[in-house]
């Protein structure tokens, strides 16, 4: 390592663009969110156009970084900047989906608890009488208001027992995932190895896995939604499993479109050598990320 | 292939492109470190003015200037932009200019990444300010965002400035993976990590406290933009939430928080003293691990924000003793600050006097914060304006006085030119009796019980209030003396030299002043 090849970009658009479709993107929302009842609010025109011109961005973007990497203009240390950045990147992911997790075992092992009359801060609550018949459960199918304002669901998706085991999504979704992280490091041996047919072959599989655990989770909402009645609206239970399981949906959709960038570099431009392919590995990594957070999730949103 | 590189060779003797562009698109560590600093100076205008209209509403008792809606907006904008807008982008600015130089590496790590950080702010402030001018006027409900004010009952506005925190977040994490990535990738040969000066260590520590909850911040406005629009219920008992799980998610992102705001403060404290004592910083290690055991014990006191809600009794124990645990390394850092002016050769430049007005009134507020830490004598002090003095005393001759330190001790070396010694020192006095008597009598009044966030108050606490005033005034025009200062230093004045202070340690005063636009092309020799 030198610091003669140490390269400085050029000054670069990038930047100020990526600033101002971020900028369309947050008003389109706020704006269409607060217009949500209104039929007339063509705001949503300003969070299309802050999508589009922030993938757009990013594909310039990127295509420009890749295209400074093969001409050898990074130097060892640039790419340890990104090993560094992408490990941070991924260490913020894990609290966003710890202020998720810890609302959750807050709710469970206080927030219900307390609204039905159980411990100190119990007593207090219903020495004022409220929240009366409230009963303390997880999951909670009731809410402390008994519906009034929330809509109760029928059933939950906690685990159905081993009888029902097999017809439960949960199940084949983790399967699903968990191989899918097997399928990804086996892609990323045959890379090492110089064996492209099957780094790509791998990979496909773990992109196709993606869009069956994709698939699978659209069946359990649809099913939720649809069959159980149990919705955003109903009460903490809900809440806390659709913002979880929602989010970590959302990371799935990222990481295989991710992976799917990867593949598609990989069988069309030839991209990624044995020794160097950093691209790859962050994907990978991330992909990782998101299958450690489906075992939490499985285990303490569905089965505990 | 080589012909690319060969060009970039040249580009380091360039100097900066010409117009606008030059800040539009740069990737220069300098640049955007003066953009983030003229930015949190134009945030800090914008807050103080919103300060002075509180101020000016409690010049006496009764409703004069101001309707109670609006005031409720002023104190809530005035926290977020002075937070959001004026402490943290400056001291990021900061770290822009000075981290590289410091470490003698060429630029930050990610150079474009840096710009985008940058620019993210701009539109993101301008989404909070527009949120004046919405139906229903801005956010009401304080800086802290309590559900259900902040949900139930907020007006429309606060979807804008949920996803505009959302993007303040976003250029937070970004700028601090660049600071933790700059100092771990980045360091010259030999600036091993117990050499490094300690505004880099105070920024490693405080990049770490950003990325790990900077992200929990997401999470708390995600759980209010859902409850408020997509029917979830997290912050409300009728479906099994809880409002208090609000603040517990808040303030185990702003305890953190707090620290970040004060950490960097440490640091230029540390390098000003030092050099203008004319000795050696004292027990330089300890400050590493003082500065750390600070870091790590601020993710185990978030709620003594939250004694008054109804902790279970264990909870209020814990976090009063872990809290008043703080104190230990706080004291640490004090002491070695004392210790190292102890026989040296001090003289009293502009920035050593911010400095030590620093270690005495940020000592003040950190004794005020422990007696809030005391659970008993905090059910009496809870929300009163006893609150307001002990955190804008940490705040205020806390963090802004270090920034302002900071400027004047480095400006010279920014913009090679020497600020005027004489309007410094009239500034600092003038911030310095203002500062004191804006916030002294806010002890007194906070004691006697006078409520905080309300835009009236009984007649006992009138005089006291006066006096509160008259200074914030007295502060706030003073600050147009400093823009005065700096905007003459950067047009003109004395040369500075290379060294510029004689106690001045640490390798960017080896490069010339102004610092060239490319310093380090070659890392420098650190034995």
């Amino acid at each position: 390592m030198s610091a003669q090849t140490y390269y400085v970009p050029e000054q670069s658009r990038f930047p100020i663009f990526m600033a101002l479709s971020l900028f369309l993107l947050v008003m389109g929302a706020s704006s269409t969110i607060n217009n949500l009842d209104n039929p007339d609010s063509n705001s949503a025109y300003i969070l299309y156009a802050g999508f589009i011109s922030l993938f757009t961005t990013l594909f310039f973007w990127f295509r420009q970084v890749i295209k400074e990497h093969l001409a050898g203009l990074d130097s060892n240390q640039l790419k340890t900047s990104y090993v560094y950045g992408m490990a941070w990147f991924i260490f913020s992911e894990v609290m966003f989906f710890a202020a998720f997790f810890g609302a959750l075992f807050y709710v469970r092992s206080f927030a219900v608890p307390w609204l039905s009359g159980e411990g100190e801060n119990g007593v207090g609550i219903s020495a004022i009488g409220l929240w009366e018949g409230f009963e303390s459960s997880w999951p909670v199918m009731t809410t402390p208001d008994k519906g009034a304002e929330y809509a109760l669901a029928e059933k939950s998706m906690a685990w159905p027992g081993w009888g029902h085991a097999l017809e439960w999504l949960p199940l084949w979704n983790t399967i699903v995932l968990l191989s899918s992280s097997v399928t990804v490091h086996f892609a990323h041996i045959g890379l090492k190895n110089g064996d492209r047919k099957k780094f790509n072959r791998f990979l496909g599989i773990t992109v196709g896995l993606a869009l069956i655990f994709v698939g699978l989770q659209a069946a359990e909402y649809y099913e939720a939604y649809a069959h159980y009645g149990l919705t955003l609206n109903s009460g903490i239970y809900g809440s806390t499993f659709f913002m979880l399981t929602g989010f970590h949906g959302f990371h799935v959709m990222m990481g295989g479109f991710m992976l799917a960038v990867m593949l598609a570099r990989s069988v069309f431009a030839g991209h990624f050598e044995d020794h160097d392919h950093f691209g790859f590995e962050a994907a990978s990594w991330y992909w990782h990320f998101v299958d450690v957070v489906w075992v939490m999730l499985f285990l303490f949103v569905y089965i505990l | 292939m080589s012909a690319v590189i060969e060009n970039h060779h040249d580009d380091h003797h360039h100097g900066p492109a010409k117009g606008l562009t030059r800040w539009l698109y740069t990737t220069n560590h300098k640049d955007i470190g003066t953009l983030y600093l003229w930015f949190s100076f134009a945030m800090f205008l914008i807050g103080g003015a919103m300060a002075l209209v509180i101020r000016a509403e409690l010049f006496q008792p009764g409703m004069q200037i101001v309707e109670p809606e609006f005031y409720n907006q002023m104190i809530t904008l005035h926290g977020l932009i002075m937070i959001f807008g004026g402490v943290m982008p400056a001291f990021v600015g900061l770290a822009n200019w000075l981290v590289p130089m410091m470490i003698g590496a060429p630029d930050m790590a990610l150079p474009r990444m840096n710009n985008l950080s940058f620019w993210i702010l701009p539109f993101a402030f301008f989404i909070l300010l527009s949120s004046l001018f919405m139906d229903g006027g801005a956010p009401n409900f304080g800086w802290t965002f309590y559900a259900p004010l902040s949900t139930t009952y907020a007006p429309p506005s606060v979807t804008f400035f949920i996803f505009s925190v959302h993007i303040m977040g976003a250029s937070s994490i970004m700028g601090a993976i660049n600071v933790v990535v700059t100092i771990m990738n980045m360091r010259a040969p030999g600036v091993t990590l117990m050499k490094m000066p300690l505004f880099v260590w105070s920024w490693l520590i405080t990049a770490y406290l950003l990325i790990a909850v900077m992200p929990v911040l997401a999470g708390a406005v995600t759980m209010m933009l859902m409850d408020i629009h997509f029917g979830t219920s997290f912050f409300n008992a009728a479906g099994g939430g809880d409002p208090v799980l609000f603040q517990h998610i808040f303030w185990f992102f702003g305890h953190p928080e707090v620290y970040i705001m004060i950490l960097p403060a440490f640091g230029i404290v540390s390098h000003i003293i030092e050099t203008f004592s004319r000795k050696q910083l004292f027990g330089y290690s300890s400050m590493v691990w003082a500065m750390l055991s600070i870091a790590i014990l601020s993710f185990v006191v978030w709620a003594h924000h939250m004694f008054t809600v109804g902790l279970p009794l264990a909870a209020e124990l814990f976090f009063m003793w872990a809290t008043m645990l703080i104190a230990v390394p706080t004291g640490v850092k004090v002491f070695n600050w004392v210790a190292t002016m102890f026989k040296g050769s001090l003289t009293f430049e502009t920035p050593m006097l911010f400095a030590i007005a620093f270690v005495v009134l940020f000592t003040i507020g950190g004794l005020s914060g422990l007696m809030l830490a005391i659970v008993p004598a905090d059910f009496q002090y809870h929300d009163t304006y006893f609150v307001v003095a002990h955190f804008h005393y940490v705040l205020v001759p806390g963090a802004i006085f270090s920034i302002m330190a900071a400027v004047y001790y480095w400006i010279p070396k920014w913009s090679g030119n020497m600020y005027d010694e004489r309007l410094g020192k009239l500034h600092f006095w003038l911030s310095f009796i203002g500062v004191n008597v804006t916030f002294f009598p806010q002890h007194f009044i906070g004691l006697a019980g006078m409520p905080r966030r309300y835009p009236d108050y009984a007649l006992q606490f009138a005089d006291w209030n006066m006096v509160s005033s008259v200074g914030a005034f007295l502060f706030g025009v003073s600050q147009i003396l400093f823009l005065f200062i700096v905007v003459k230093t950067v047009m003109g004045g004395k040369k500075a030299t290379d060294q510029v202070w004689e106690g001045a340690r640490g390798l960017e005063w080896t490069v010339a002043s102004p610092a060239p636009y490319h310093t380090f092309t070659t890392p420098p020799k650190v034995d």
